[in-house]
């Protein structure tokens, strides 16, 4: 254990010291691993802090960027989602009013059309009517003067056809007498 | 180390795989020869920037695989800093996470056969320690001033108990950089001697599907060990950073 090889002398006397014990007490090689090693942590240290941290970072915060505004504009979207939803229902609602309203209004229009036009259709078949048996009247009292004129007639026919002396006043007497009752 | 045991037929070195040799010829290391470690540590250079930089080149709000890989690192990261160390420990974010993907990934390329682990040296991890206990040493006293000392004043404490009290407090704080470093040096060191004594022992042919199973059984807990060690070393870092930043109990 105890290799203290100071001097750099030849490779092949160094080599023995060193593989009989450690060579990481081999001081002799402590100056050149200590100015790699310093070169090494110089080129690590400028490569991380000039190019890859600022990138990586920058990547990393882009990231949580994109990330962040897409959440936001996922939030909003569904808010206006939500609004547009409302306003539907709302109008939904309207619509179903007016429509309650329409169908009132155009029920109670057509009763009212309705009501004139039976109110109409009775006058109309009350006056008809009225003509109608004015008519009938007519007819009927018209009938009933044939009716003595022909049984006049016929009266004073069948007492001639019998051999009488058919006396005009008599006949219309005996018939209206007859016919009344 | 034990070569007792099996006489010539086994040659057991767990330790060479440690040595710092110059990667051209064989000539000697000075401190600014190109070494197995310059090339370890170049490649975890490499993997980072293949990670960090290549993977998130296409800066995808929808990651690619590679891409999420680097995320989840800084995320990681980032978070533990935030958690522990506060909102004012993130200025100290990058360095942070410099000795994280640095041991993390040096760590994990130690795993590679024939690869050298430059994080089982003292000399790195001690190196390490160091600058952070320097750093937040310093921060703790530009920040808080004197202030800073409060951190060894136990004040929940019963007052005759406090000065004793901050003789040991002053004690840790000065054998944590000792503790940080030699927990992830040993940690590694440990594991990879370990398979390498199992490796030898492949050697004898009745004890070898043994010994194979006992390195990939290893090798699995190498796996962990390398990853649990870079995050240990770096939540301590930043427990050491919360206390500079905010010294009082």
């Amino acid at each position: 254990m105890a290799t203290t090889t100071h001097e750099v002398a030849g490779a092949a006397a160094d080599h023995a010291a060193e593989s009989a014990g450690m060579p990481q007490l081999d001081f002799a090689s402590f100056p050149n691993q200590i100015f790699w090693l310093a070169v090494t942590l110089v080129v690590i240290y400028w490569v991380l802090s000039r190019i890859a941290l600022p990138r990586i970072g920058g990547v990393l915060a882009d990231r949580q960027g994109a990330i962040t505004s897409d959440l936001t504009a996922a939030e909003e979207f569904k808010l206006r989602a939500k609004e547009a939803e409302a306003a539907y229902e709302r109008a939904l609602v309207e619509a179903r009013a007016d429509a309650q309203k329409i169908v009132l209004q155009a029920r109670a229009e057509i009763q009212k059309d309705l009501d004139a036009a039976t109110a109409h259709a009775d006058a109309e078949i009350a006056a008809r009517v009225s003509e109608s048996e004015h008519r009938i009247g007519e007819i009927r009292a018209g009938a009933m003067e044939a009716v003595v004129a022909v049984a006049r007639e016929a009266a004073a026919d069948i007492v001639a056809a019998l051999g009488g002396k058919a006396d005009a006043k008599a006949v219309a007497k005996a018939v209206d007498a007859r016919l009344k009752g | 180390m034990a070569t007792e045991e099996a006489g010539s037929a086994l040659s057991f070195h767990p330790m060479e795989q440690f040595i710092v040799k110059p990667l051209f010829g064989d000539g000697p290391v000075n401190w600014y020869t190109p070494t197995n470690v310059t090339l370890w540590m170049a490649m975890a250079v490499l993997a980072i920037f293949l990670m960090l930089v290549v993977g998130t080149r296409g800066r995808a709000v929808v990651p690619s695989r590679m891409q999420s890989i680097a995320e989840l690192s800084y995320g990681f990261i980032h978070k533990m800093v935030e958690d522990v160390a506060g909102k004012d420990g993130l200025k100290y974010f990058p360095y942070i996470m410099t000795l994280f993907m640095f041991i993390v990934f040096a760590n994990s390329l130690s795993l590679l056969p024939m690869s050298f682990a430059s994080t089982s040296h003292v000399a790195v991890t001690g190196v390490l320690a160091l600058a952070v206990f320097i750093t937040v040493t310093v921060i703790g006293f530009v920040k808080n001033g004197v202030g800073f000392l409060g951190l060894f004043w136990v004040s929940a404490a019963p007052l005759p108990l406090r000065p004793i009290l901050a003789l040991i407090e002053v004690i840790s704080y000065f054998v944590r950089p000792v503790s940080h470093s030699i927990r992830l040096a040993g940690n590694m060191m440990a594991g990879h001697a370990v398979i390498e004594v199992f490796a030898a022992f492949a050697a004898i042919a009745v004890i070898s599907p043994l010994s194979v199973v006992a390195i990939a059984a290893m090798y699995g807990l190498e796996v962990m060990v390398a990853v649990i060690q870079a995050y240990v070393f770096t939540i301590l870092t930043c427990v050491y950073l919360k206390d500079a930043l905010h010294p009082h109990h």
